[in-house]
């Protein structure tokens, strides 16, 4: 090749490189300027959170002590007394939801990755319309359905209605983490003789884990923190009770009924439940963060 | 072409030539000094130097794992963006120290470009704005010049024939050998010095493959070009250099020989890419 025939090319160079040495600084500048209205916006979201977090440790942190752990409710007035049934409350009802929804969370976001039919799309779009219900539209429709016809108010009634909450949530949660496996995986299971199912089973489901267990405690933290259910259903209770069809206190209500009391002690209290919850569901999302971020390092 | 692995027989008598005075060897356009590139902590290249000669095709070949990739990519700075990834030693462009602060990676990757093993158009924007990306993240606004631009890079990757008429389609409308060719007029469209190739061949058919090796050759005289390949006869066949990498201890890459591709393949020194080349181990 002669230098004729390159020289085009060597005087382009130049201009195409003099331009990006030009502009490299403004382009620069430009995308600093983008990422510090980036931390701006991370600011403006998480001065509430963290505002929201410190009042309510601060004022929370009070009411603990050994005494509302381990006591049960004294009536107002008299010290010592603690949420400890609300405590266990709390954690039969979330669990029981959990336990229920979860299976059938997790295996409807199975359906709903692996297949478009019109029965997934109407899955869809029924989980989409029930995660946007208010929460008391089922309390109250918990209330009619369980609590109406057992005559009594009871934690299944509460167990029933918090699992609603959470399935679609933990259901459109599955599906985009069962989505972002890769389809290759699939295939390539398939391609081995292996069942539909049982390359789901083996290797879809367990390549999705991380993702999944994010989504499952997405839709806990989302229904541990509800109250306007529970108020239709399991009421609440001042005394031990571990049996599932009676009443049981729980700690959103020790929150509601005790917070717009005139006594401070009882007030203390709900503040006490409130940090409780707060905890509950700060170490169930970063509990899940870390399992996940356990369980994609040992994927490498 | 000669078969590079036939020793010519030298005629009884007749001394082989004297190598006389070398030519003058034009000043290479990136230098590697004790390169090392570690992923947290756990070294993956070690202590590899060598000269990439401008306007020559130079290839990295060894086996899986061996650091090929790894070295590619610490060229133009890609590991910025992996985290835990470290690189030391010198790499120099040119006698700008790419490592060192003197020029942003932005403006180094407009200089040295790359080709990704599987082609990776942007499947939002037409062939067009593909081929111009790279100019117009680059702040050339000009019309004329990303035009003219655009044209020499498609005729120089030898696909302008074919889609001069469909400017405005879609890149994914592009069959896997074209789009491959495509993303080689993207990078070259910024007339880097360097094009750095990581298997660009190995999701094409023999027929896309072999235009591509061809247009190699063409693209010279434009861009010097590093390529790493698997394939031992695309190695001999491309490259004028050839740099044959292989795991030391605790499996880092350490680089076993570097020489001309003729030397490499045809009278190696090192056992170990003799054994390598004809295809004994690896
Ligand atoms: N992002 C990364 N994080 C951690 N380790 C990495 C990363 N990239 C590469 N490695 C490690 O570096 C070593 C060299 O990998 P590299 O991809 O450079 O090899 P290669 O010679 O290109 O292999 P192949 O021929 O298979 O493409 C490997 O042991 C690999 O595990
Ligand atoms: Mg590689």
């Amino acid at each position: 090749m002669t230098l004729m025939a390159l020289d085009p090319i060597i005087a382009r160079r130049i201009e195409i490189h003099s331009i990006a040495e030009r502009t490299v600084q403004g382009r620069e500048r430009r995308a600093s300027v983008a990422v510090w209205a980036c931390r701006a916006c991370l600011i403006v979201v998480l001065i509430p959170l963290v505002a929201i977090l410190f009042y309510v440790a601060s004022r929370g942190i009070a009411a603990w002590n050994w005494a509302f752990f381990s006591h049960l409710p004294t009536p107002a007035g008299i010290p010592g007394g603690g949420v400890s049934n609300a405590i266990v409350g709390s954690l039969i009802i979330d669990g029981v939801a959990a336990a229920a929804a979860v299976p059938f969370g997790v295996a409807g976001g199975l359906f709903l990755a692996e297949s478009d039919g019109p029965v997934a799309g109407a899955l869809r779009f029924a989980a989409d319309v029930l995660s946007g219900l208010p929460s008391i539209t089922i309390g109250i429709f918990a209330y009619a359905v369980i609590v109406k016809i057992q005559g009594h108010f009871s934690a299944v009634s509460a167990s029933f209605a918090l699992g609603v909450l959470m399935l679609p949530v933990i259901m459109r949660a599955s599906e985009t983490a069962i989505r972002s496996v890769p389809r290759e995986l699939l295939e390539g299971g398939l391609s081995l003789g292996a069942r539909r199912a049982t390359v789901a089973r083996k290797v879809v489901l367990p390549a999705a884990l991380p993702g999944l267990i994010t989504g499952v405690l997405l839709g806990i933290a989302r229904a541990a923190g509800e109250t306007a259910p529970l108020l239709f259903t399991v009421i609440g209770s001042q005394y031990w009770n571990l049996s599932p069809t009676k009443p049981m206190g729980a700690l959103p209500l020790v929150v509601f009924q005790n917070g717009i009391q005139a006594y401070p002690d009882l007030v203390k209290t709900a503040w006490g439940a409130a940090l409780f919850l707060v905890v509950m569901i700060l170490v169930l999302s970063v509990g899940s963060r870390l399992v996940a971020a356990r369980l994609r390092k040992v994927r490498r | 072409m000669t078969d590079p692995m036939i020793k010519p027989e030298l005629a009884p008598g007749v001394a082989a030539e004297p190598e006389l005075v070398p030519p003058p060897s034009p000043m290479p356009v990136m230098q590697l000094r004790d390169v090392s590139v570690a992923f947290s902590g756990r070294p993956a290249v070690r202590n590899v130097s060598f000269d990439i000669p401008e306007n020559e095709v130079t290839a990295l070949i060894g086996p899986s794992g061996s650091g090929k990739t790894t070295l590619l990519r610490s060229l133009n700075r890609m590991h910025d963006l992996v985290r835990g990834a470290e690189v030391s030693g010198s790499i120099l462009l040119g006698d700008i120290d790419v490592y060192g602060g003197s020029i942003s990676p932005t403006l180094l990757r407009s200089r040295v470009g790359m080709v990704f093993q599987r082609p990776n158009p942007f499947p939002t924007m037409s062939i067009y704005d593909n081929v111009t990306s790279g100019l117009r993240f680059n702040g050339v606004r000009r019309k004329a010049l990303l035009e003219e631009a655009a044209e020499s890079a498609l005729i120089a990757a030898a696909l302008w024939d074919s889609v001069k008429n469909r400017m405005k389609a879609h890149a994914s409308t592009l069959s896997g050998g074209e789009q491959q060719r495509l993303c080689i007029a993207r990078a070259l469209a910024v007339e880097p010095r360097v094009l750095l190739m990581d298997e660009p061949t190995s999701s094409l058919d023999p027929v896309a493959t072999k235009r591509i090796e061809e247009l190699l050759g063409e693209l010279k005289d434009r861009v010097s070009i590093v390529i790493v390949t698997h394939n031992m006869q695309q190695a001999m066949r491309v490259s004028d250099t050839c740099a044959f990498l292989l795991m030391g201890e605790d499996r880092a890459g350490e680089l076993v020989e570097y020489a001309a591709t003729t030397k490499l393949f045809g009278e190696p020194d090192d056992p170990r890419t003799a054994d390598y080349v004809n295809g004994r181990f690896g």
